[in-house]
């Protein structure tokens, strides 16, 4: 391996192609449900994403809808003009034996998003983004002399986002990666969970010591931000290897290992397809009016931008806002609160899902966030938890113990805290009773405070909260303690 | 065997005084009587006696059954239909039930229509002769020594035998109209996008259209009317006109009509050039205005064509790879094998002449020279269509050069047989409606005239086309 020095002569450089899988009820170009996450193969499928014979393509205006979104998040507007091509392949899991795709007009050119490294803001162009439909999944089972095809995905619409060669580093490569993964989260565009691959990115990479680009390679189907850095890491490192060893870079298509950590030769540019692209006359060209766009830019959903103002409003610091918006479910989840139910209850809700180990937007959380529970009801049983806490019903302490079986399962949290035995008693009978024997059994501590030390009824609240198993309203416990001491 | 006018057959089964059920079986029993001319792969007798008796009991119990109730039809066997195997005459899609029906046939159905049996084609529709069929060919009414045309000689055959009142094709160069000038009957192939061609076999899909064959105009329109307009499957349909499709007050009084001059000139038979002269010359008694009309860009019509519709076909043929349904062939060591072997077995010469030209012409360093060269011509085409019909309402000329030739005359001459539609395929380039109606007979066999019209011009042209077919016979 090169020693660092010798790393420090070359430049990498650094591309981006991302598959953006975009959240539409229904596949690109069928009616076929578009969420296989949790179906049986092969069952979201109908006649045109089998490839019957005379079976139809029939573009889904939401996919349009969505892609115009996705250009304004990247800096752009959508073009007027875009058209549909078909590109040839045969492969089992292709069961029309093309893809349908945008070649020479996409819908979107140019673009810019901007990427903060080491405290500098760095501008990375997007070249352009097109729509295209996903092939279907193949599984080739170990020792069997059979492969498996599964087309529920067959059909799915993605936007292709292809980055300019601006990012020169790893670390440049897996931001931007994020970047854009908060971007078509915050536009609506894609569920972007990176477990079910609704995000996939293709880098391409090569290394040179001079102005001149180097021969590159692309590294596909990478489905998480460290294993971009980690693959542009290993390629930089092994291209350089490479070319110190005399060697010359074959252009080639590579995959990645997660296990070993490295990537490895998929196929050569020799054998690289032609794909005969030609439009396909089954779609007509999809022709947008000024109209159309000012309504989609009209009506884009909040931007990064509006959330630090929401976070602000609510009282949350820079840094805390920060990592909220890093987690974009988490953000918008506070700012859907914070406009139903005011700022309280949101600044207490954010606090409760800042999570630590959230705070990079990293992959885990996004498995994570599986979209269990409906969103509006978990809102409403939020605020009520919120509410809980606020009147005194419950303790902040049981009202964590509350949220994550409420998160889970989506259930009213009053009835969990019950069921828990968690909700606070502010009854003062039963308060009373336990007080009296506090103080029967801690007749020290309660001499002291009718000597006027009052530090020792700290000790007696604590006391009357262990004996009532957390259950019991502090405030309430103090307030009997002093009238049984008579203070 | 003669039918009555569709509209009078469907009025009498909606007053009972016809059954749907007999009708059907005078169908069915034709279709045996002229089985010498093999115009049918299959007959569809369950499903067709099961949907005439439900149409009987319809009518019994008072309701009305449809604007084409009880009346027979025979489609072409590209369309999908159920109750028979979908096969397109191809070895290929042997033994492929369809699980949805064209778009165009449940509208058929939906107005009382009964598919009675799938006629026989040019594998794929890629020919004009049914001499490309994978299983047989169709013969001639006319003369049995003779081909029907193609690739809808099955339907136009069936309607020249009176084996149905109507029937399916398609037309994708002039597999409806070339076929039907062949055998003497009405074959109309509307504006592009007009019928919806889910549910079709596709050849072509820039220029596939469905095509209506009937014995007369009258017949005809009504089918239009019926099928005609958009389909949320299909996105490159059109609406319909809104007065419909049925003729309006017939005459060719006053209708300027323009003699193509590139379809009058070198290669059409005297015989040909003699009933279409004929014609027009009873055109202009009856009051029609007469021009002749050039379209230069006409000569390369044919080329154009040759280059876009296997580019296109090359494609559409993509999905009959042996992995899901059709021929697969059994003994394949690995994939490779059984995509090559499925398809160099599973299709016949023809579509693989056309998968290898439509293959070179996408291909990278070709495209620009084949390809989009093509695509500029079919433009310019398109421009001289449009600046012609500003001069006049129609364009008239011969269906084809010769009338129909003799079995396996041109069958080992792949190019001798792309000459037949050298006057038929402009109309699809251009995407205008065109017809070709019966005008006379050359030496015993039927000669067509074809008429087209402005795009989305179905309506006049259908209008016109009933007062030529007066006027000429």
């Amino acid at each position: 391996m090169a020693n660092s020095e010798t790393r420090d002569n070359y430049r990498a450089t650094i591309g981006i192609e991302c598959h953006v899988q975009l959240k539409t009820k229904t596949k690109l170009f069928s009616g076929a449900d578009n969420d296989a996450r949790e179906a049986a193969p092969n069952t979201l499928v109908n006649h045109i994403d089998f490839g019957l014979p005379g079976a139809l393509p029939v573009l889904n205006e939401e996919a349009v809808r969505l892609a115009c979104r996705a250009a304004f998040a990247l800096g752009s507007e959508p073009q007027k003009f875009s058209k549909f091509d078909r590109k040839h392949y045969f492969y089992p899991d292709l069961p029309m034996g093309y893809q349908i795709t945008q070649f020479d007009e996409p819908i979107i050119l140019g673009g810019k998003v901007d990427i903060i490294v080491g405290g500098q803001t760095r501008t990375i162009g997007i070249t352009r983004a097109h729509i295209e439909a996903d092939a279907g999944k193949s599984t080739h089972p170990a020792g069997k002399d059979y492969s498996l095809v599964d087309l529920n995905r067959a059909g799915t619409p993605l936007l292709e986002i292809v980055s300019e060669p601006d990012m020169h580093t790893a670390e440049e490569a897996k931001l931007y990666a994020r970047e854009l993964w908060l971007r078509m989260k915050y536009a609506g565009v894609s569920y972007a969970n990176l477990y079910y691959g609704n995000m996939r990115f293709d880098v391409n990479v090569s290394v040179s010591k001079t102005d001149q680009l180097g021969t590159r390679t692309e590294t596909k189907n990478l489905n998480s931000f460290r294993s971009v850095e980690k693959s542009v890491e290993y390629e930089i490192g092994r291209q350089i290897d490479v070319l110190e060893s005399g060697e010359l870079i074959t252009q080639e298509t590579r995959g990645w290992d997660d296990a070993s950590q490295k990537t490895f030769s998929q196929r050569t540019k020799e054998e690289a397809h032609d794909y005969r692209y030609m439009p396909d006359p089954d779609v007509p060209p999809v022709v947008l009016s000024q109209a159309y766009i000012d309504e989609i830019k009209a009506t884009m959903p909040a931007q990064l931008d509006e959330y630090r103002h929401v976070m602000e409003q609510i009282g949350i610091d820079a840094k805390t806002a920060g990592d909220i918006i890093a987690v974009p479910d988490t953000a918008m989840t506070v700012k859907r609160i914070y406009e139903a139910a005011g700022a309280a209850h949101a600044k207490r809700v954010a606090f409760w899902l800042l999570q630590p180990q959230t705070s990079d937007g990293d992959e885990e959380q996004a498995a994570k966030e599986a979209e269990s529970v409906q969103e509006d009801n978990l809102d409403n049983q939020l605020i009520k938890l919120s509410q809980m806490v606020q009147t005194n019903k419950l303790s902040s302490t049981a009202a964590k113990e509350v949220l994550v079986d409420v998160q889970k399962t989506g259930d009213d949290p009053e009835k969990v805290a019950q069921q828990k035995n968690l909700l606070q008693v502010s009854d003062a009978g039963a308060i009373t009773k336990i007080v009296t024997q506090v103080l029967a059994e801690n007749e020290k501590a309660a001499s002291d405070v009718r000597n006027g030390e009052m530090k020792a009824i700290g000790f007696l609240v604590g006391q009357v909260m262990k004996a009532s198993k957390g259950a019991a309203n502090p405030a309430l416990a103090t307030e009997l303690i002093k009238k049984e001491l008579g203070i | 065997m003669t039918w009555e006018p569709i509209e009078d057959i469907a009025a009498k089964v909606n007053k009972g005084e016809l059954n749907a059920v007999d009708l059907v079986d005078t169908s069915l029993n034709a279709i045996r009587q002229k089985e010498e001319f093999k115009a049918i792969i299959a007959i569809i007798p369950e499903r067709a006696r099961e949907r005439a008796r439900h149409i009987d009991e319809k009518v019994a119990s008072g309701e009305r059954a449809g604007r084409l109730a009880g009346v027979p039809f025979i489609a072409k066997d590209n369309f999908l239909v159920f109750g028979a195997e979908t096969t397109a005459a191809s070895n290929m899609l042997k033994g492929f039930n369809a699980p949805y029906q064209a778009t165009v046939i449940e509208r058929l159905e939906a107005e009382g229509a009964i598919c009675v049996a799938k006629a026989n084609l040019d594998a794929y529709a890629h020919g004009g002769s049914t001499e490309n069929s994978d299983f047989f060919t169709t013969r001639n009414p006319h003369d049995k020594t003779r081909v029907p045309g193609g690739s809808s000689g099955g339907s136009a055959a069936s309607v020249a035998l009176g084996l149905t009142p109507f029937a399916l094709g398609t037309d994708t160069g002039g597999s409806t109209r070339q076929p039907a000038g062949f055998v003497g009957c009405v074959g109309y192939k509307p504006t592009y996008g007009l019928m919806s061609r889910s549910g079709i076999v596709a050849m072509a899909s820039s220029t596939d259209t469905v095509g209506v064959l009937a014995s007369t105009v009258q017949d005809t329109a009504l089918v239009v009317d019926v099928i005609a307009g958009k389909d949320d499957l299909d996105s490159t349909t059109i609406a319909r006109q809104q007065e419909g499709y049925l003729p309006g007050a017939a005459s060719v009084a006053g209708k300027k009509i323009g003699v193509i001059k590139e379809y009058m000139g070198e290669g059409v038979s005297d015989g040909v050039r003699k009933q279409i002269e004929a014609s027009i010359e009873r055109l202009q008694k009856a009051g029609a205005i007469i021009t002749e009309v050039s379209l230069p860009s006409l000569s390369l019509a044919l080329a154009v064509y040759y280059i876009l519709c296997p580019a296109e076909i090359s494609s559409n043929l993509s999905r009959y790879d042996g992995q899901r349904y059709g021929y697969s062939y059994e003994d394949a060591k690995d994939l490779s094998e059984s995509y090559t072997k499925s398809r160099a077995i599973g299709f016949g010469n023809e579509a693989k002449r056309r998968i290898m030209i439509g293959t070179y012409v996408l291909s990278s360093g070709y495209y620009d020279a084949y390809y989009k060269r093509a695509q500029i011509v079919r433009t310019k085409l398109i421009q001289e269509a449009v600046s012609a019909f500003e001069a006049v309402d129609f364009l008239v000329g011969p269906v084809a050069p010769t009338t129909a030739f003799k079995i396996g005359e041109r069958a080992d001459d792949p190019l001798a047989m792309y000459l037949a539609d050298t006057m038929t395929v402009a109309a699809n380039l251009i995407g205008i409606p065109s017809v070709s109606i019966p005008c006379g007979m050359s030496n015993g066999l039927p000669v067509g005239m074809q008429i087209m019209a402005p795009q989305r011009a179905d309506r006049e042209l259908l209008t016109v086309a009933a007062a030529v077919e007066e006027a000429v016979q």
